[in-house]
């Protein structure tokens, strides 16, 4: 046990650390720092001094280490674009990716596992066919589309939602919070559903797939015979056995929802950090770009991370299973 | 998994011996042989395949024979009629030029841009899936038949890149370019860029599946022998094996087409991809997205329905492919 701990937290170590040298050369060997930060005026005597007080002139792995030690801080430097501290300008925005995320993956989860058990108890019934249907052309549409037609529907032909934005937001210390106005929480609905749409087929399709797999097994045939009503089967024992890989799933997922926000920010000008992340990739502002690079990179080594521990615990076979038996897999 | 997949295959590598035999006896008797085949029987009996299909050629022969077929050039500034502009979809613009999709802010026709923009987005989704399955099977063969340290990085590093998004893999190396590349070649560049950034986030898969099965077939007798008589590990590596793992490639490669295409339309729709000056669907469908709320839905929803014709036609052949090569998958 501890020893896989351990080793899974060292991978994750180096992965970090892979991704902080990708962000530190972005950050060095592109282009020149100096020339990013200082206009056209700056005397040759102005350029050295802040390249000696940045510590430019030191070794490169003393930089580096500068580098991960400033990162571990939250400390990215100042962005080339608005000469703002970038972690200013992460910390203003990542409340809204966030609400869009939960929002997003609470909808899939639950409408998700709603659709997937009918569609799984009500196996050759049209509207389950139907459900089925439009999940598999769901999954072939690009989110961005999904998001576009969303916007053509309701925003600008029923005009019953507005189409970008965040409405009014109330400022909670430091958090600007959408969920507590009525124009916050309407600006909410279309980008949470283009966001969760994807999540929403996948779980979906989980919760059918393994209700199947478990309806058939013999211990529901059992509680059927032992005169069980059909809700306590279906939900008191079935679906129980059906939620742990659909957690595991949905927490993976958390990671793309976190990606997929990138796109979803841009079609309704959501002000979150995939936004900010866009932005920086059209101007090629680095700070921003590493900066988002290791946040990103950090939030899915920490989900792998807890959705490892969380399978090891849940399944014994995989405590046996040494890296001898993974190769040969 | 590897040994369920290679015995799988011996279905259509038989058939296709079949037609190799078949056409030495006379020339009907091949083509009788491929209606024969069990790939041609399912292919035949699945009706949504066969439209699938259908649209997926008729997107790659309009995307071809763009320029005989798109009925105005619409991206000649010469040849446009800036008074046509907006004008809907089946209707007549104010030269008395027909434009079935209608036409956008500059007078352009909207179904011919779509042609010319099915041109670049096949051309991108195809190069990219081009390039992603030559690295992914090359380190694939090299993982599965040199095993060791070798192996293990390999696999680590796409351990790693399939726990990120392809897509924010893709924009980050696009990000990354942009970031090297002077400013000057990025008009130029950046097809060349897409490309790149769009197959090396895809090479996993075939990496992996190739390792899979390439470590079953090099202990099977004929690489054995193969090694005894002294052949050279490259030429056991693509003359013998890789034949033997070409189906389950092919099922990669077409769903990755799919996948490709729409990472490239979503690229080119958040500003990252295609300059505009030669759009793909993507950049259509963003350049079009400005007109949504001023009531011209057709420039960017035509363009959309395009797009998700070809991506769903290529998913679901490539989702048959997969069932008829591997009928164990079902």
């Amino acid at each position: 046990m501890l020893a896989f701990i351990v080793r899974r937290l060292l991978q994750s170590i180096v992965v970090m650390l892979v991704v902080a040298l990708v962000a530190f050369s972005l950050f060095n060997f592109v282009g020149d720092p100096i020339n990013n930060m200082v206009g056209q005026e700056a005397t040759t005597e102005q350029r050295a001094e802040l390249r000696e007080r940045l510590g430019l002139n030191d070794p490169i792995p003393v930089q580096f280490l500068r580098f991960v030690g400033n990162a571990a801080q939250g400390e990215f430097g100042i962005s080339y674009r608005t000469a703002r501290p970038v972690a200013d300008l992460i910390a203003e925005r990542l409340p809204a990716t966030v609400e869009l995320a939960v929002t997003s993956a609470a909808f899939a989860l639950t409408l998700g596992i709603v659709l997937g058990v009918y569609s799984a108890l009500n196996r050759y019934g049209w509207t389950s066919r139907f459900v089925m249907t439009a999940s598999l052309i769901g999954v072939s549409l690009p989110t961005f589309l999904i998001g576009i037609l969303l916007i053509w529907i309701f925003a600008v032909n029923l005009q019953w939602l507005p189409s970008y934005g965040r409405g009014e937001v109330v400022d909670l210390g430091g958090w600007r919070t959408g969920f507590l106005t009525l124009s916050g929480l309407q600006a909410l609905i279309l980008p949470a559903v283009t966001l969760g749409l994807y999540q929403l087929t996948l779980i979906m399709r989980l919760v059918r797939a393994e209700m199947l797999e478990v309806l058939r097994t013999d211990y529901i045939k059992f509680a059927r015979a032992r005169g069980l009503s059909n809700r306590a089967v279906n939900f008191g024992h079935a679906l129980k056995n059906t939620l742990v890989p659909v957690i595991t799933i949905t927490g993976l997922q958390l990671g793309s929802i976190i990606a997929f926000a990138i796109i979803t920010e841009t079609v309704f000008q959501w002000p979150g950090v995939g936004l900010l992340f866009i932005i920086a990739i059209r101007f090629v502002d680095i700070p921003v770009m590493a900066a988002y690079l290791i946040l990103i990179a950090l939030f899915f080594v920490i989900i792998n991370l807890i959705v490892d521990l969380l399978y090891y615990l849940v399944d014994p076979r995989l405590r046996v299973e040494t890296p001898a038996a993974r190769t040969a897999a | 998994m590897g040994a369920s997949q290679s015995n799988s295959q011996q279905g259509p590598l038989n058939s296709r011996q079949g037609q190799a035999g078949a056409s030495e006896e006379a020339p009907h008797g091949r083509l009788h042989r491929i209606f024969d085949s069990d790939i041609w029987h399912s292919f035949s009996h699945s009706p949504i395949t066969v439209l699938s299909a259908i649209i997926t050629l008729l997107f790659f022969l309009a995307a071809i024979f763009a320029p005989l077929i798109a009925p105005y050039t619409p991206f000649q500034a010469g040849s446009l009629h800036l008074m046509d502009g907006f004008t809907p979809p089946f209707e007549q613009g104010m030269s008395g030029n027909f434009y079935v999709f209608g036409t956008d802010d500059q007078g352009r026709d909207v179904f011919s841009a779509i042609i010319y923009g099915a041109r670049i987005s096949l051309l991108v989704g195809f190069c990219a899936v081009l390039f992603a399955m030559v690295l992914g099977v090359t380190l694939g063969l090299i993982a599965g038949y040199r095993g060791g340290w070798v192996d293990t990085v390999i696999m680590r590093i796409a351990d790693v890149q399939l726990s990120f998004p392809a897509i924010l893999v893709a924009l980050l190396i696009f990000g990354l370019a942009k970031a090297m590349i002077p400013r000057d070649y990025q008009e130029n560049m950046a097809i060349y860029v897409l490309i790149i950034s769009i197959g090396l986030s895809d090479w996993v898969q075939y990496a992996r599946t190739v390792r899979g099965t390439t470590m079953v077939e090099k202990n099977r007798e004929y690489v054995q022998a193969a090694r005894v008589i002294g052949v050279r590990p490259a030429v056991i590596l693509f003359r013998h094996v890789l034949p033997n793992v070409m189906g389950s490639v092919l099922v990669i490669a077409t769903i990755g087409l799919a996948l490709a295409i729409i990472a490239e339309a979503t690229l080119s729709f958040l500003g990252v991809g295609v300059p505009p000056t030669t759009p793909s669907l993507g950049t259509l469908i963003r350049i079009g997205n400005d007109f949504l709320f001023s009531g011209e839905w057709w420039i960017t929803i035509f363009p959309g329905i395009a797009l998700i014709m070809l991506a769903l036609s290529v998913n679901l052949l490539g989702d048959w492919l997969r069932d008829a090569l591997n009928p164990k998958l079902r």
